[in-house]
């Protein structure tokens, strides 16, 4: 009888599981770039020249009323990149996720390797990360010879809070596309989700001009902490018990996103 | 400090093995308690129909399935604790193409190599290797939709041996098919079965089995209903020769049972099949001379050696086509 000996080595680590997938998420974004490019970069610049600078041309604003910006297109410009983090994030995790299981299948042929549904969550949330960072960081170094930043700290926790709100979307819009079996629910999504948050977490206008029963749920909503926070950030204009309140509400929500994300994956391929 | 696991040679052990699906209470059973060992360098083969229990066991077997009852082992492990170790020394080729139709044919082997964690240089330089054992060099900067079916399976395979494993793990091979990808398909699996490697495969084709496997299970309902070499298991089961008799079809509802009564004493065992009778005998043209001397005008008539699809009939009254 022969022996064998085998070393039982316990799972990767994330950093090791993530390394593993660089080259499959280099491929992928080298087949893509040039896609996103107007998704990521131009439309969202089409909106701040329109809304900033045209629309915002004839609004005279109070900077009381706008929540400490000196002019429409302050105001706008840190919402609307905090409401782009948002959907580039729900971008990533809906039909991406959808054809990963379903179509293409290329998670299955992932999880026949020592990779597991932990480490295929985690690369695929660091690929939002990194498109978040593009697009989020272009947004910002084209913005800022504009004077739209008050201070080089605020620019730098602007787009980390940028990021945050992104990743606390992509975590739960993640564990929901692993979830569903047909893309109709995406379409679910985008109309009663996505939609109704960018025009109503105030990116576009105080919340508070909603009235007080509105207000209230728009500042219960995710969009609104990331918006908040981002603008705080951008215009130095910083209440810290809010800003710890936002932080903590996103922190939390990614966290928890985290493990519906992975458990989603689990049930849908482990079983 | 590693965990140094006491293994016999078996790379594969199975007792009392379970798989359910669906809710507690309402559960269907796709795997009901099987014991299955597979020794290194074999090739074992499960044998069935759809829904026989093969491919629910294959995921078990791959680690990719949770155990639902019974005892597993993988090379020595345990699954359930050492998933990833696992799935590192085994070679999976999925019975539907997995492959990445964005990327190339040799990008599919690279980026697939890097999720082993395979140095870079080193997985270039098995993947050119892999590409000459499965006959795609030429095609390697083509894209995958450009591939036949046949290449897509090659690809697979060769994608299934980047990380050089202990065991490979083939999910109904050569499914869809032309006759001719399959042989080529077959001689590649002959030389990795020469050079050592362990294969599992499943399959509904007896011929496949008869040809690949030097043991094998017949499964049907998710349990096992015989095993052992394919010509044991046709020794065992069947005779020598069969006598096919044609009638052609009858209407819907009738069958051939009362000519079957006729020829009934002439074979071991008479099997009715809608368009024809299947004379189970140790001489197939005695059989048929004798069905002629009795009046009996079949269509058309064949004798032939007896196939694992006699023995699968014989165990379970179906068909593997059924």
């Amino acid at each position: 009888m022969a022996i064998l000996t085998a070393r039982a080595s316990h799972r990767l680590s994330v950093t090791q599981g993530i390394r593993r997938q660089v080259d499959y998420w280099k491929v992928v974004y080298q087949r893509t770039w040039r896609a996103t490019v107007v998704s990521s970069f131009l439309a969202p610049l089409l909106y701040v020249v329109a809304m900033g600078v045209l629309l915002g041309g004839f609004i005279q604003g109070d900077p009381d009323v706008l929540e400490g910006a000196s002019s429409y297109f302050e105001f706008v410009v840190p919402g609307l990149i905090a409401a782009h983090a948002m959907q580039t994030a729900v971008g990533e995790t809906t039909y991406p996720v959808m054809g990963m299981i379903k179509w293409q299948r290329i998670y299955d042929s992932m999880l026949a390797t020592p990779l597991t549904c932990r480490d295929l969550v985690a690369a695929h949330l660091s690929f939002v990360l990194f498109r978040l960072v593009t697009t989020c960081g272009v947004y910002a170094l084209v913005l800022a010879p504009f004077g739209v930043y008050a201070t080089l700290w605020g620019a730098i926790a602007a787009f980390a809070s940028q990021l945050l709100v992104g990743m606390a979307f992509a975590v739960w819009v993640y564990g929901y596309s692993t979830r569903l079996t047909s893309e109709e629910g995406f379409g679910v999504l985008y109309r009663l989700g996505v939609f109704p948050l960018f025009l109503f977490s105030g990116a576009f206008f105080p919340v508070s001009n909603l009235g007080d029963v509105g207000a209230f749920i728009a500042y219960c909503t995710p969009l609104w902490q990331g918006v908040n926070l981002s603008r705080m950030f951008t215009l130095d204009h910083v209440t810290w018990w809010v800003a710890a309140v936002n932080v903590t509400y996103l922190l939390v929500l990614t966290v928890v996103g985290w493990f519906w994300a992975v458990s989603g994956l689990e049930k849908r391929l482990v079983s | 400090m590693p965990k140094v696991l006491h293994v016999t040679d078996a790379m594969i052990s199975a007792r009392g093995l379970r798989k359910s699906f669906g809710p507690r209470g309402a559960e269907f059973e796709a795997v009901k308690g099987i014991d299955v060992e597979v020794r290194r360098g074999e090739t074992f083969g499960f044998l069935g129909p759809n829904g026989a229990g093969k491919s629910s066991t294959m995921r078990m077997i791959a680690a990719v399935s949770p155990v639902s009852g019974g005892e597993l082992r993988i090379l020595g492990m345990d699954p359930a604790v050492d998933g990833p170790a696992i799935r590192g020394r085994l070679g999976v080729c999925p019975q539907e193409d997995t492959l990445d139709t964005d990327l190339n044919v040799r990008d599919n082997l690279y980026i697939y190599g890097r999720y082993f964690g395979i140095p870079k240089d080193e997985v270039n330089q098995r993947a050119d290797e892999l590409l000459d054992f499965v006959q795609l060099t030429d095609k390697a900067t083509s894209k995958v939709d450009e591939l036949s079916g046949g290449m897509k399976r090659r690809l697979t395979i060769a994608r299934s041996l980047i990380n050089r494993p202990d065991l490979l793990l083939l999910d109904e091979p050569t499914t869809g098919l032309d006759p001719q990808a399959r042989h080529v398909l077959w001689d590649r699996l002959f030389r990795l079965k020469q050079s050592g490697v362990t294969l599992v495969i499943t399959t509904h084709y007896m011929d496949e089995a008869e040809q690949l496997c030097d043991r094998l299970v017949v499964m049907d309902k998710g349990v096992i209903v015989a095993q052992g070499s394919p010509l044991d298991l046709i020794r065992d089961h069947s005779t020598r020769e069969v006598a096919e008799l044609r009638f052609g079809v009858l209407e819907e509802g009738q069958d051939h049972s009362a000519l079957a009564e006729k020829v009934a004493d002439l074979g071991e065992r008479v099997e009715v099949l809608p368009d024809r009778l299947l004379v189970y005998s140790g001489d197939g043209d005695a059989v048929i001379a004798q069905v002629h001397e009795r009046g009996l005008r079949p269509a058309a008539t064949l004798v032939r050696r007896s196939t694992l699809e006699d023995v699968f009939l014989r165990l379970t009254g179906r068909t593997l086509v059924d």
